[in-house]
């Protein structure tokens, strides 16, 4: 416990830099990491990178087809992420959220989320903040705020780069970066 | 022959005519001669419209003035899959307006795919005083107030049926608007409901209720809470229960197993959100006499499935996920042999690789081993050609037969070629087949055995299939009784439907989404064929900003005797018979 109070201190600390930049930025690398679906949707000219129709503004986490395969949406949200033993379904993931400015911080279980929407609305519900618009190049744009996280590396990675699973098992903190700091990790490089 | 068909009195074959109730006999019947027209008109009771643009509410009225049930249909089948945007038409207030003042005595209205709102809803609670059913499946655009409308004024209603509709959920509060003196329910569908309602007045709503038959509760209705409605209602035929969740309790489990024992006429399961397979045998005492099983929202595995299973013999329809895998279907194979619907839903669509060890032998193994199977939806990851085959040899008598195979354009896997020959086995042995869908890897080849086999067709579904216009082409002039083709993602074009321009007033709608036809053919078709609705649906803008050789989005084609709609959105456009864009709004 005592070494996450260390690391909070640091979080808060003034910098010149970015943070992670001690180690380099990562970001430019998550595209590699990418797990690329195994699928021959994405040589298809019909394939499209549209999203899930319920998940407009998310990241996609592979190339989806609209409306397919062909499931009713009340379905989908009922068994998205079941998991069959029971102690996975019992613990939770909780990780720290901070919010730079804000006095304290938060714990949220990731497991709660289906998805990158869910998990961002949860965050502009619980700071009361709007996140921008994600895109693959540039990260998120028209909002001053920025959702990263912490991975098991203790790189400080953009919220959405990588598939929804991956993310949730390697996120170790939420941290929603705001102002200079956040324009910077949000551009392309 | 004239002087006998005027010999009869009226009366007389009034109450011939009540005799018969087909849509199709009816028909029939009307054309005969000018008077049995007549005296049809002023005694059908019963309409069915299947797309409620191929005719005016007006045109309805006028001809059949005093209808007491009504069924109507709004956006296509493709909609529930979000391929028809948002704000696209299917609205059902005209219709209540109209009826409102021409149909007194209208008892019922069952709504498909359209939008409804609360001011209808309202409408309805005011005008029709003998009132007794409202059916809306998968409808939208209204809330829990309209709900309350129905609930305060619809004295005599029997059946509330909201099957998997989209309701803005404001609060459970509206059931408490069936007053006191309220005991005429029989068919009360609240599944798709997400608020949580006052249990006690659920309770005393079903215990003042004896005729109460069908009871489908939401997901908020909690497993402990079930035992006590069902001792209220014993007489039930159909139950969905509520979340089917909860710590394994003794207590809890013997007295849900109790009330559940004392439902002697319980013929139909439904619910079972995020059931526990600890819970499960407090049905055991009912599945005897079960013929209706719906586990599509329970994530159980396979053992506990199959014990289930084997409880119940006379088991007609299953719906369940793949969690069920080819052993599962394997044992329903053996212990229900009264099957005659299968689903199995994917538990995990969108990933490539299978979570579960689901593939085409569970489907062969159902097809063997139960003779009265006509009907199945089925999702699986691979199918080979040799499967299809084994399935339509074993299984002639399908009258429904729907394969999804979750990645698009996948080959045999055996073979690694197209699945023409399978799905041509299907339609060749399968004689009756009225509704059939495919997937997988195919080439026009599929459709000239389905051109050549499937005269009895009535519904086809093509996804990411064919390789030109000849596949289309085979079907629309193969498929005899044709009525309704769905199209996504195939490389059909103009050629094909300008040749069979005629076909497509024999049928009642077509919609091609992510084809190759282009706008420059759609504003043809428009132009040659008055009878037809032909709508483009473009969300890039106006099509005439692009050239005419460009592929239109969407396009959807009904036949109509009302002419172009008037309610349609920005991204809508009717090709007219001036053979420009029509949109007026």
């Amino acid at each position: 416990m005592a070494m996450f109070a260390k690391d909070d201190l640091k979080a808060t600390e003034l910098t010149l830099g970015l943070p992670g930049c001690a180690r380099g930025n990562k970001r430019a690398l998550a595209n590699d990491t990418n797990e690329e679906p195994k699928s021959t949707n994405n040589t298809t000219p019909d394939a499209k990178k549209f999203s899930n129709d319920d998940r407009e503004n998310a990241p996609p986490t592979k190339a989806q087809v609209v409306g397919w395969p062909p499931v009713r949406s009340y379905r989908k949200n009922c068994f998205q992420a079941k998991k069959t033993n029971a102690e996975a379904e019992a613990s939770g993931i909780y990780v720290k959220v901070s919010m730079d400015g804000a006095p304290y911080l938060r714990k949220m279980d990731l497991k709660v989320y289906k998805g990158y929407p869910e998990l961002l609305k949860a965050l502009e519900d619980m700071f009361k903040f709007k996140v921008g618009q994600y895109c693959e190049r540039q990260g998120y744009n028209g909002s001053e705020f920025v959702p990263t996280y912490e991975d098991k590396d203790g790189d400080w990675m953009l919220v959405g780069d990588v598939p929804w699973e991956m993310f949730i098992s390697s996120c170790n903190k939420l941290r929603i970066m705001k102002g200079s700091e956040a324009r910077g990790l949000g551009c392309a490089v | 022959m004239l002087r006998m068909a005027s010999s009869f009195p009226e009366e007389v074959l009034e109450h011939v005519f009540s005799f018969i109730q087909s849509d199709a006999d009816r028909n029939s019947i009307s054309m005969v001669c000018k008077s049995w027209y007549e005296i049809e008109r002023w005694c059908r009771r019963r309409i069915f419209v299947g797309n409620c643009y191929a005719v005016s509410p007006r045109m309805v009225i006028r001809r059949f003035p005093d209808v007491r049930s009504i069924e109507l249909k709004g956006k296509p089948h493709f909609a529930d899959f979000n391929l028809v945007p948002e704000g696209w038409g299917g609205y059902v207030d005209p219709w209540i307006s109209a009826m409102a003042m021409a149909y007194p005595w209208l008892e019922e209205i069952r709504l498909k795919r359209m939008v409804v709102t609360d001011e209808s809803l309202e409408l309805i609670a005011k005008s029709f005083k003998n009132f007794k059913a409202l059916v809306l499946s998968s409808c939208e655009g209204f809330s829990t107030d309209g709900l309350a409308a129905i609930a305060a004024n619809c004295r005599n209603l029997r059946e509330l049926d909201l099957r998997e509709s989209d309701v803005d959920d404001l609060s459970g509060h509206w059931l408490s608007h069936f007053p006191d003196t309220y005991t005429s329910l029989v068919s009360l569908d609240i599944s798709c409901l997400g608020s949580e309602m006052s249990f006690t007045a659920l309770e005393r709503l079903v215990g003042r209720c004896p005729n109460l038959r069908s009871l489908r509760l939401n997901r908020t209705v909690p497993i402990e809470k079930l035992a006590n409605l069902l001792r209220q209602a014993p007489q039930l035929v159909e139950l969905g229960t509520g979340a089917y969740s909860a710590e394994l309790r003794p207590e809890v489990f013997s007295n849900l197993a109790g009330a559940l024992s004392g439902c002697k006429e319980l013929k139909s399961l439904s619910g079972f959100w995020e059931a526990v397979p600890a819970y499960l045998p407090a049905v055991y005492s009912i599945c005897p006499g079960l013929t209706s099983l719906n586990l599509s929202y329970a994530a159980i595995q396979s053992p506990h499935l199959i014990k289930l299973l084997s409880h119940c013999p006379k088991l007609q329809r299953l719906w369940v996920l793949d969690y069920i895998e080819d052993v599962g279907l394997e044992a329903l194979a053996a212990s229900c042999k009264d099957l005659r619907e299968l689903r199995v839903f994917p538990s995990d669509p969108f990933v490539a690789e299978p979570n579960v060890s689901l593939t085409e032998q569970g489907l062969v193994s159902v097809s063997g081993g139960c003779p009265k199977l006509h009907s199945v939806l089925y999702f699986c990851r691979q199918m080979s050609n040799a499967a299809l085959t084994t399935i339509a040899r074993n299984r002639p008598n399908f009258t429904c037969f729907r394969l999804c195979i979750i990645e698009p354009r996948t080959p045999d896997y055996l073979t690694l070629g197209p699945l023409d020959a399978g799905f041509g086995a299907i339609v060749e042995h399968c004689k009756d087949l009225r509704r059939l869908s495919v997937s997988g890897l195919l080439t026009d080849r599929a459709f000239e055995y389905i051109g050549t086999y499937a005269k009895k067709l009535e519904m086809l579904s093509l996804a990411f299939a064919g390789d030109s216009d000849l596949g289309l082409h085979h079907v629309l002039s193969g498929c005899e009784n044709l009525r309704k083709l769905e199209i996504r993602d195939c490389p059909f074009g103009d050629k094909a439907l300008l040749a069979n321009a005629a076909k497509l007033e024999t049928m009642r709608s077509l919609w091609m989404s992510s084809c190759m036809v282009s706008y420059g053919a759609c504003k043809l078709l428009g132009q040659k064929m008055p009878r037809l609705n032909v709508e483009v649906i473009d969300e890039r803008g106006p099509p005439d900003t692009r050239p005419e050789s460009c592929p239109v989005e969407k396009l959807y084609i009904y036949r109509s005797v009302a002419g172009p709609r008037f309610d349609m959105p920005g991204f809508v456009w009717t090709m007219d018979e001036d053979s420009s864009a029509l949109r007026l709004s």
